[in-house]
Parts: C-alpha cells; structure tokens; sequence
C-alpha cells in the first residue's frame, strides 16, 4: 500500500479492459459506451480549468473540439488512406500504430490555436460578454466547417474506420480502447499536476479576484492564455478520439447542445473539482446510456397503467426533457454539484496514502 | 443593383425587427437582474406555437382571419408572458431567495429552454406546424421597391414597443425601480419596493413581447418548428450584448444591426456564409468596445 497504488491500480484497470475487449467478453456496444467515458471524462475536466477553476463561464467548448476532430481526421486519412479529395497514401498504412497519438496532438495543437479565438478577448473582458465571445466562436468555427466542401461541408466528413482498421491489420488488439484510456489518464493527470503547481494556483486566484490576483503580481493575461489554450488544446483531443471512434463527423453535432452537454458534466461534478469532474462524466455517460433503456420501459409501465393514450409512444426526446430537469432539480437542492469545490482525496482523507503527486 | 439595395434594406429592417423584439426582452431581465436568461428565445418558440394554437382555435369557430388576429395578438402575448412568468416563479426566484451564485441561475435558464425545446418536441412530434394566413397580403410597390403590409407590420410593432419600453423604464415610477433593483437589489427592499412585485413585472413585459415576436415571426414566415427559437434566440442574444446589454436602446439597436449585417452579407455572398461572417464582425465590434454600443465599462472597486 505505497503511494504508486493509484497509478498502479489505474494501469491494472486499463489493461483489463483492453484484455476484455480482446477476448470479445465485452462486446462492441459496451466498449463504445466505454470510451464515450474517455472522452467525456477529457471534456469535462477540460472544461473544469476554465469554467471552475478560473470561474469564467466559457459555453463553446465544442468548437474546439471540432476543431480537433477534423484537423486530426484529415491528417489521418491524408498521411495514410486513398482519398479522392487528398490523393495517394504517403505513408504505409502500418506506421498509423505509431503516428495516430501525434496526428491526434496535432489535433489539440489546432484547436488550442483555436482558442486564441475566446482567450484573447478575455483580456478585456469578463463574465457575460466572455460568454457570449465563447457562444459566437462556437458558431464561426462550426459555419466555418460546413463552409469548407472539400472536407464535406455539411455532409460531415468520414473515412476514419479506415485509420482504426490499419491499426487492427498491423497488430490485432482494440487500440482505440488503448489511446482513449492513454489519453483519458495523461489529461487527467496532467490536470492534476497543473492545478497543484504555482501556475494552477495562479489561476485559482483569478477566480477569487482578478484586481488582487494582479496586484500579487500574477501576470493575469498570461494565466488566462494558458488556462484557454489548454483547456481546448484538450477538448481537441477528445475531438480527435471522438471522431476515430464514431467513424463520422459532421460540424452540427458540436453545436451549442455539445457544448451544453460539457456545462452539464462540469456543473454536475462540481465547479473546480477534478475527481467532481471525472465522476460527472461517468454519471452523465451511464445516465444518458441508461435512459436509452428506460425510456421505452418507462412507456411499457404507461401504457400497462393506462395513463398514456394509445396512440402516443415515450420516444427517446424525452431524454433530453429528463435530463435538464434533473439538473434543474440538483441546482435547486444541491447546487454546487456532487463535490463541490472538493476533492475526492478532501472527503476521504486516507485516499491520500494511495497517491502523491509531487 | 441600387433597386435590390434598397429592397435588401426593408428586407434587413424586417429580421432586425425580430432580432430587436427578442433582445429587448433579454435585455429587461438582464437589466434587472443581471441574469442571462437563456430561455428567452425558447419563450420566443413557444410564443409562435401558442399563436398557432389559439389562432387556429379562432378559426375553427368561424371567425373572420382579422377578428382572429385581434383577438389573437393579446392572448399570445398573455399566455407567453405566463409560460416566462411560470419560469421565473418555478426555477429562477426560489435560486434567488437561496442567494445563490449568479452562474447557478444561468445554468438553470439554459436548462429550462432545453426543456422547452425538446418538451414541444417530445409533445408535438417533429412535423412542422404551418401557420394559417391571418393578414391578407398586399403588396405596395414605391417605385422599385415592394413592400408588404407584413413587414411594415413587424417594423412598425418593433418601434412601438421600443419606445414604449424606453418611456417604462426611463419615465415610470415602476421603471426606476427597475433599474434601482439593478444598481442595488439589497437596498432596494429596504426603501419599501416590492422586489418580487417588480421583477414579475420585467418578466411579464419581456415574456409578452417575445410571444408578439413569435406571432409576427409565424406570420411572416409561416412554417413552424420546434428549434426555431434556439438560433434565432442566440443571435438576439448576441445582438443585445452588442447594444450593451441592460440597455433599451443598445438592445434595439444591436437587432437592427445585425439585421443589416446578415441580409448585407447575403446579398454578397453565398447565403452558407450569413452566420460566419455576421458573428465574426460582432466578434470584433466587441473586440474593439468590450462593454457594447451603449454600454459603460464597470469600474472595479479595491
């Protein structure tokens, strides 16, 4: 029981799930479910740096994380598939085992560029007109997207099962478990370094108060811009997962109701808990998942009690009616989320024996 | 090319009258308040169905289409201004009564339009609702110009209520204690003004308006759906803080250009480019003034 427990138990858990997924005991539905997980875990702990740790309220994370989706996508499949919009492969499809991590941190590079887009008017501004810079930066960078026909424009864009597949024919085991649960555990990680050094306390110190924090000689331009560019950098990543795992992208789906889901994951966890945020992702994953099932028993148990008329069937947009009222609901009786601004390790003290991270 | 400039400029006029109509009412709320409330643009949905509902309610009893326009007109705005005030009374007031933190109520606001959106979806199935025709249509023609009674409508029922919430809230007795609840909610109880009393009050106004906005939208563009209100609401949105937001005049101004921006940007480019390059330049005027049109920067006490 030495402090490397955490990880060690971390690298355990993964591999599990890895050798799982190979013997086929879970099957492909359970492992999608597992990896949105992944993603959702990045996203909302990526959001967390800004919106609870810095305390702005930036609602346009899925821009960024188009932005990486589709610049990681279309280096992939230029580098390694035969496209009839990018020409002849120009690498051999064999070397994506060990390219698709660098096109994917190509991916984040872009997108946290993209967050210049939000980062540099925050020097100026604050709270509600930061917020709406994020909401319009989510629209430009969507309408910019659909704009673009050669990636397909509102088509959406696809060939990315092309890239998974190289990967398989080259060593036969399910990599994109592997770089979702590799990517999920470095950005959570990563956060966790940032947060306890100097540079994350500077930028908690923003969040309590800017004029102070400035007067204490913390170069508050400068947080902002590492705090934003971060932030998406991250979302791009879990962009470029997303797309390799869906196969299909197209600019509408990382509209404003994205953006909205990630706000949603971040409120729930709490406003700058990272453990808050890494639970929040579980929950909302599991709930959404589950809802696909309750739905229709909830509408069997309607219809057997005669409540409903015949002729109407609960469909699956109730999910999207639950789901904020459920948020309505925690905001009204506990809203500071399911932590706080605690973390796991705060509620549990002996939690601390099991990892260091100095 | 000068003929259609100037049928692009009524043309501008006419979004920017909804643009306009939408912001005043986020505009109100924020001005009181301090609270983006999200839902507006939902409330604007929701406005235009329950037009439909009670206009076609009209009809079916034999009424004549302008008898069931006049009588439809007050009872949207009444029932909307319910559904915002429902709102208001059920998620935001028991947040405040709490004192909680302003993001929380935000959060909240967007929830509820979540729920409106999808609930009219859940309820009403994803068929669009066309909206019967209660204003014949005329068409006047100025020279090169042609302008329908419809927009010059929606243009004139614009600076009505611009300049009837402009002479609220700068000339009322009921209008200063809004803006007193915005400069200081504690003291304001204090000095014996019903806060509650007032905050319903900017909630029926900026509620009722956006049902009007719904009508006159159904009116004009006659195809009802569900998402209707989340782009539309989120440009308004966007304008209003232009203006400057918790400004009447910044909020009316900030519609109508953007309305000019978007139907300018269409009438030059591929119409694909409309929200592209409308957001960009609102991205920079707020780049260049960081408060708004009207806005004035807030000083930060040490």
């Amino acid at each position: 029981m030495s402090r490397a427990t955490a990880p060690l138990l971390t690298i355990l858990g993964l591999t599990t799930v890895i050798l799982l997924a190979q013997w086929e005991v879970i099957d492909s539905y359970v492992q999608t479910v597992l990896m949105f997980i992944g993603v959702n875990i990045i996203l909302s702990t990526s959001l967390n740096i800004v919106n609870g740790a810095m305390g702005e309220f930036a609602c346009g994370h899925a821009g960024f994380m188009a932005v990486g989706a589709y610049v990681s996508s279309i280096l992939n499949i230029m580098l390694f598939t035969n496209d009839k919009n990018f020409g002849w492969e120009l690498l051999p499809p064999e070397m994506t085992i060990v390219l698709f991590p660098i096109t994917l941190l190509i991916g984040g590079i872009a997108a946290a560029i993209a967050g210049l887009l939000v980062a540099i008017p925050s020097f100026k501004t604050r709270d509600d007109y930061l917020a709406i810079i994020t909401i319009a930066a989510n629209y430009i960078i969507i309408s910019t997207l659909i704009n673009i026909e050669s990636i397909g424009g509102p088509r959406g864009f696809m060939g990315m099962k092309k890239i998974v597949f190289a990967m398989q024919d080259t060593l036969n085991i399910p990599w994109m478990i592997l770089w979702v649960g590799v990517f999920t555990t470095l950005t959570v990680a990563a956060i966790r370094r940032l947060m306890s050094s100097t540079l994350g306390k500077a930028i908690i110190a923003i969040k309590q108060d800017e004029v102070a924090a400035e007067i204490m000689s913390i170069n508050t331009n400068r947080m902002k811009l590492v705090a934003f560019m971060f932030s998406s950098g991250l979302a791009g990543i879990a962009g470029g997962l997303f797309a390799h795992i869906l196969g299909y992208i197209n600019p509408n789906s990382f509209g404003i109701l994205k953006s909205t889901e990630c706000l949603v994951m971040v409120y729930l966890g709490g406003m700058g808990s990272l453990s808050g945020a890494v639970l929040s992702a579980f929950i909302f994953t599991l709930l959404l998942e589950a809802l696909r099932f309750l739905i229709p028993a909830i509408d069997t148990v309607l219809h057997w009690v005669h409540l409903l008329p015949a002729g109407y069937e609960l469909s699956q947009v109730w999910k999207w009616v639950l789901i904020p009222l459920l948020l309505i609901l925690l905001m009204q009786f506990r809203p500071e989320g399911i932590m706080g601004n605690r973390e796991l390790s705060d509620v549990f003290p002996r939690l601390k024996r099991y990892f260091s991270f100095s | 090319m000068f003929d259609s400039f100037l049928q692009n400029i009524f043309n501008a006029l006419q979004w920017g009258s909804f643009y306009s109509l939408i912001a005043l009412g986020y505009t109100l709320v924020y001005g009181v308040l301090r609270l983006i409330n999200f839902a507006h643009g939902d409330i604007f949905m929701v406005g235009a169905y329950i037009a439909f509902f009670v206009a076609t309610t009209f009809l079916g009893y034999a009424l004549s289409p302008t008898a069931a326009l006049a009588l439809t007109v007050p009872l949207t705005m009444l029932l909307t201004a319910a559904v915002g005030v429902t709102i208001e009374r059920v998620a935001y007031r028991p947040l405040r009564r709490k004192g909680a933190n302003r993001l929380y109520v935000v959060i909240t606001a967007l929830m509820c339009g979540l729920i409106l959106e999808n609930g009219n979806l859940a309820l009403l199935g994803a068929s669009r609702k066309s909206f019967p025709q209660l204003l014949d249509k005329t068409v006047y023609t100025l020279g090169p110009v042609s302008l329908t009674n419809q927009k010059l409508a929606v243009i004139a029922c614009t600076i009505l209520v611009f300049v009837f919430l402009q002479f609220v809230v700068t000339k009322t007795k009921i209008g200063m204690a809004m803006r007193a609840i915005s400069y200081d909610k504690f003291a304001v109880p204090l000095m014996g003004i019903p806060l509650d009393t007032i905050i319903l009050f900017t909630f029926v106004l900026g509620s009722s308006f956006a049902g009007l906005a719904g009508l006159l939208f159904a009116l004009s563009y006659p195809v009802l759906d569900p998402y209707m209100g989340a782009l539309v609401g989120w440009k308004a949105f966007i304008s209003a803080v232009v203006g400057g937001i918790g400004d009447i005049r910044g909020a009316f101004v900030g519609g109508f250009l953007l309305g000019f921006v978007e139907i300018l940007v269409v009438a030059f480019f591929p119409s694909t480019y409309r929200e592209l390059i409308a957001f960009t330049i609102l991205l920079l005027i707020l780049y260049r003034k960081p408060t708004g049109i009207f806005g004035i920067a807030g000083t930060t006490k040490i």
